[in-house]
């Protein structure tokens, strides 16, 4: 047992086994998160790095708290504030924190492909949380654990991915990790916003929200990036909200039992209307927790075994 | 590795006896089964617990707590074993701060699997007491740790696996010894 890899860069290159084994190992983590001591030895004397390049709230605090749960230290290089303000490049940053002896890094950067040049230049193990608009595995992995959590399995489950399918890396990560567990995947956005190509990951494109949502098991909503928006892609916010914002309306189109995901930060009447986002079917709280118990799972996994076959008594 | 069983320690008849006669011990060091709660350790000492607790049940007629425990999380030799344990869930349906616990494995051996139970038991609570619960002790300790209720002592050499089978994993209930090539570590189960 144990993934057979020195990094989790995406789930593009995980096999359903390994995502299976990641999902399971969440589970007794999850457990660890309501006890009144919140804490295991298992990673005792290992040090998890956190070095973020774009902004994040609960991806890094996850991330530290997951590392701390487990019993590793951990530090967090502010890219603000650090030498790469001075000009350092990511290759000497890398290095130095390596050197230091750091056994594990997550990095954020906004280049895709970023987790990748990483895990070639340094000997930790790196894990991606979230590069440019390839893969943030740790978001789909957290967003599947919270389905299979509530609907048991992923067998004929119809997920919506809802929203700027162009820019978001958790889309990708969700249509991997979801199509090869056996979910029928349908994304929906405007046909600015909608990658080319992206039926040939095995998804059904969508260009009107009520058509995406009929009889859909869940919804996950995402975030409008603002940020990256500054193109002409879309006319006006509100105008996105009127034909994609999942709205009481609309929710209504899909199973009454829907789950409704979203990755937060929330841009509240944008693309979820905010009775939605507080409805009974809104999961975006506990996919929080279940953020940390699968941040557990991976540090767990990713620890590095022996060769030998033998244990304890 | 080669291995060879050598001998059969115990049959289906002996363990039924061996954990009936147990159950009425840790009733009589409880002076009952008031605060008792059976605390299995993955995998084996999770069916050995509830068959005690079967027989307590029998004798005094009253339900005792059934926890399981899984110490994977606690082990001290993760970096140099592979391949890696799954975790799994550890599951005990009552508060155990004040309880006596008493924690239940196959094989007591080099003390590591009661020792990582301890400090796992030790962060779901403060126990009044915790008593210890092996069917087969078969010495070799490195901490010093003892059972308080044994089923059968057998001493082995370093060189031979104990091999408790269970119905509820193994489909028959024998304990066996097989002999190997090498020192070996009595296997994770």
């Amino acid at each position: 047992m144990g993934l057979n890899r020195k990094d989790v860069l995406g789930l593009q290159e995980l096999t359903a086994e390994e995502i299976q084994l990641i999902l399971d190992t969440a589970v007794p983590m999850k457990d660890i998160l309501s006890r009144e001591i919140k804490k295991v030895p298992t990673l005792r004397g290992k040090v998890v790095a956190t070095l973020f390049y774009e902004p994040s709230t609960r991806t890094r605090m996850s991330f530290e708290l997951a590392a701390k749960y487990m019993g590793a230290d951990t530090m967090s290089l502010a890219v603000a504030t650090s030498s790469v303000q001075k000009g350092e490049s990511f290759r000497d940053t890398a290095q130095t924190i390596e050197s230091m002896g750091v056994d594990t890094v997550i990095l954020r950067h906004s280049v895709s492909g970023s987790a990748q040049y990483l895990a070639k230049i340094v000997k930790a193990s790196v894990i991606n949380g979230g590069d440019g608009t390839r893969e943030h595995p740790t978001q789909a992995l957290l967003d599947m654990f919270t389905i299979r959590e509530k609907r048991g399995s992923f067998a004929g489950m119809k997920v919506v991915i809802l929203g700027d399918i162009l820019h978001s890396r958790v889309a990708r990560s969700n249509i991997w990790g979801l199509t090869k567990m056996g979910a029928e995947v349908r994304v929906v956005g405007p046909p600015t916003l909608m990658p080319p190509e992206i039926d040939k990951l095995g998804v059904k494109v969508y260009y009107q929200a009520e058509d995406a949502l009929e009889g859909a098991d869940v919804i996950n909503v995402l975030r409008l990036q603002l940020e990256r928006q500054q193109k002409g892609l879309f006319p006006t916010v509100r105008e996105y909200h009127q034909l994609y914002g999942l709205t009481p309306a609309r929710l209504k189109l899909a199973r009454p039992d829907a789950l409704v995901l979203h990755p937060g930060p929330m841009n509240r009447g944008v693309e979820i209307a905010p009775e939605v986002a507080d409805s009974p079917q809104s999961t975006i709280v506990e996919q929080v927790a279940n953020g940390v118990a699968i941040r557990m799972a991976l540090l767990y996994l990713l620890m590095e075994g022996g060769s030998s076959s033998e244990g304890i008594s | 590795m080669v291995t060879k069983t050598k001998a059969e320690i115990m049959d289906e008849d002996r363990i039924r006896r061996t954990i009936i006669r147990i159950a009425h011990e840790v009733i009589e060091r409880n002076r009952g089964v008031k605060d008792l709660v059976l605390v299995g350790i993955r995998r084996r000492g999770v069916p050995l617990a509830e068959r005690i607790g079967r027989g307590i049940q029998e004798i005094e007629g009253e339900r005792v707590p059934i926890g399981i425990l899984d110490i994977t999380l606690y082990r001290d030799d993760l970096t140099t074993i592979g391949p890696q344990p799954m975790v799994q869930q550890t599951k005990i349906p009552v508060d155990i701060t004040g309880k006596t616990i008493v924690l239940v494995d196959d094989v007591l051996y080099t003390g590591r699997t009661v020792r990582a139970a301890l400090d796992a038991l030790m962060d779901l609570g403060r126990p009044k007491k915790i008593l210890l619960a092996v069917l087969i002790d078969r010495g070799h300790r490195e901490l010093p740790i003892r059972a308080d209720f044994v089923g059968r002592n057998v001493p082995t050499s370093k060189r031979e696996i104990v091999h408790v089978k269970l119905k509820e994993i193994d489909g028959e209930d024998r304990v066996i010894i097989e002999e190997t090539n090498r020192l070996f570590n009595q296997p994770y189960n």
